[in-house]
């Protein structure tokens, strides 16, 4: 205790003498306002009323993604994401858009196919993990078409947990020391207590969130199984929130068991029903990654006439995605990818 | 070498051997999952398996292919989330990490970002997902990788994550936690670890068969050398068996 007593002093000096300028600062861009007023102010006029919220994939888009917005989509990159609204995206030739990067992979990808982005905040862009690197994405990184911001994976995920708590900024005790901390936003501060160092990562309200789940009632109360990622933190920050479900339920089965409820009704604008929402990605419990479509992407990417003509035939030219589903072996291929899924264990 | 087993099958035994019953190791897809499962079959029973999506504790039983698919979470004792995952790091208690990354220097920083002018790069790769936050926060960081000198470089051209960063003391001024950083790097010539007072990059052990000129030739600055050099132990023949039989039997990542 006496030591303690003799090195409080010590440590208040430091804060007081060692003025916040002296503390290092990223350098990167800030993609958004951290001001939680602003965020109570628009969150103050969204709807609490239980009404039904279903509409197609198409009309989603259209009424809540729009050229210029900031888009974060749920899941891990090729895990329980909302393909059938990245599709959509790229239908509707949206542009100028900013980007959540958060271990984004085949997400990122189709939204590099369709030059719908221009901001970035990147933590894992460009690859698709074991698979390999995106051709066509590090193009459109590497030409400057989108500006970055860099983070971590974490730093993503305590930015939305910021947003969520409605506070301006989060702690992290990673990313010191580092390029990556330079060329972030983010900035280094000291304990108040302890006079240690953190740094301070600005709170995040995406414009718009999509996360694909297992089940969801008409309101919008989801159900997720398996790993949630950053969906917990990314429901609460997002300022408007579409959700896929493979299932829907009745309202009376969410209220029999709420403690199963992981986005609760009154975060969520739309209801899309999306079996098979996530394919080519892997949904847990439902069926694996459909890993021969995703090397059929990596190939066509190599050669920029190939993959033009390669999305034509799987997006441009395909009227929603049940038909994309059908191109790709329909429910023959589906049923090897559930059994795949869930017969893992023999 | 003896032709009984591959490099592939050298580095995934000798990272496996590392990893000590009990422990928590934070693993990424491929070679490092595969050494995580092999220890964990053969002489660490207790070692508990993470994945950064939130996949904790799991029954390996298939090679993921993502860190977030849902191999990462077969039979495991819990599907969580990043947030838990990361500040169970950050709580300090998971011992290993495994990390890769384009380039490596001296004192273990490592580059997963570019190479060339930052804004406009020659060559965009991912960037830190979550290796930067396992760097930083886990005990010890592993590393296994070809050995050549486009990777081994005096000085990484982006540092996505911290090593020893510019030497002894650094860590800790920046603010990390102290007693984290690099332990060892798992190549396809030899076991390096690094100085205790430098914190520079040192030959530990070379594989059969390699020369300490040949590490030298494909280092691209100083190795440390210590008074003796070992020799990295070959792979046993039940490790092999295990390896073939339960972690890889379809050879994604040991080969075909």
């Amino acid at each position: 205790m006496h030591m303690d007593t003799q090195e409080n002093p010590r440590i208040l000096d430091q804060i007081t003498t060692e003025t916040p300028v002296g503390l290092p600062q990223g350098e990167g861009p800030l993609f958004g306002d951290p001001d939680p007023d602003a965020a109570r102010a628009f969150f103050m006029g969204k709807s609490r009323s239980e009404t039904d919220k279903r509409m197609s994939a198409k009309q989603a888009v259209e009424r809540f993604i729009t050229d210029g917005c900031y888009l974060a989509i749920g899941g891990f990159g090729a895990n329980r994401i909302p393909t059938v609204i990245l599709h959509e995206i790229l239908r509707a030739r949206r542009r100028g858009m900013a980007f959540l990067g958060h271990t984004s992979t085949h997400d990122f990808q189709l939204l590099c196919a369709g030059h719908c982005l221009n901001r970035v905040d990147a933590a894992y862009i460009v690859g698709l993990e074991a698979r390999g690197l995106s051709p066509n994405a590090r193009r459109v990184v590497q030409s400057g078409e989108v500006e970055l911001c860099e983070w971590t994976n974490h730093a993503l995920s305590v930015r939305l947990q910021a947003a969520a708590s409605g506070l301006s900024y989060g702690l992290l005790r990673s990313m010191l020391g580092t390029d990556t901390f330079r060329r972030s936003a983010g900035k280094v501060v000291r304990c108040p207590f302890t006079g240690k160092k953190f740094v301070a990562l600005p709170a995040l309200w995406p414009d718009v969130a999509v996360i694909h789940v297992h089940e969801a009632d008409v309101f919008g109360n989801a159900r997720i199984r398996g790993i949630s990622v950053a969906d917990m933190e990314l429901a609460r920050a997002a300022k408007r929130l579409i959700i896929t479900a493979e299932r829907l339920v009745p309202n009376l089965e969410i209220r029999q068991d709420p403690t199963r409820t992981a986005i609760p009704y009154y975060l969520v604008d739309a209801v899309v029903h999306a079996p098979f929402g996530s394919y080519p990605g892997n949904m847990p419990y439902e069926y694996f990654s459909d890993e021969d479509h995703l090397m059929q992407w990596l190939a066509a990417e190599k050669d920029p006439e190939i993959f033009a003509r390669f999305l034509d035939q799987y997006i441009y030219q395909v009227a929603d995605f049940d038909e994309y589903l059908q191109l790709c072996g329909g429910l023959g291929r589906l049923r090897e990818l559930r059994d795949q899924e869930c017969l893992a264990a023999d | 070498m003896s032709a009984s087993y591959n490099m592939m099958e050298m580095m995934i035994c000798a990272a496996a051997r590392i990893l000590e019953d009990g422990k928590t190791v934070a693993v990424g897809t491929g070679a490092p999952c595969a050494a995580a499962m092999l220890a964990q079959k053969t002489h660490a029973p207790n070692l508990v398996i993470a994945f950064e999506a939130g996949g904790l504790a799991p029954r390996l039983s298939q090679m993921p292919i993502s860190v977030g698919d849902s191999r990462t979470f077969f039979q495991a004792n819990s599907a969580a989330g990043m947030a838990e995952m990361m500040t169970t790091c950050a709580r300090g208690m998971v011992d290993y990490a495994f990390l890769g990354g384009a380039q490596i220097d001296k004192y273990g920083n490592l580059n997963s970002t570019s190479v060339g002018d930052y804004k406009k790069p020659k060559v965009r790769f991912p960037g830190s997902g979550g290796a930067n936050d396992f760097a930083s926060l886990c005990w010890r960081t592993l590393i296994m990788t070809v050995h050549n000198r486009s990777r081994f470089v005096e000085k990484v051209e982006f540092l996505t994550s911290p090593g020893y960063l510019g030497g002894e003391g650094e860590r800790e001024e920046a603010g990390l936690p102290p007693g984290t950083g690099p332990y060892k790097i798992i190549t396809d010539l030899a076991i390096l670890g690094y100085g205790e007072k430098s914190r520079r990059m040192r030959l530990e052990s070379l594989h059969p068969g390699v020369s300490v000129d040949k590490v030298r030739e494909n280092t691209g600055f100083a190795l440390e050398m210590p008074e003796k050099v070992a020799l990295t132990p070959e792979p046993t023949a039940e490790a092999l068996r295990v390896l073939r039989e339960q972690v890889d039997p379809q050879r994604y990542v040991i080969g075909k």
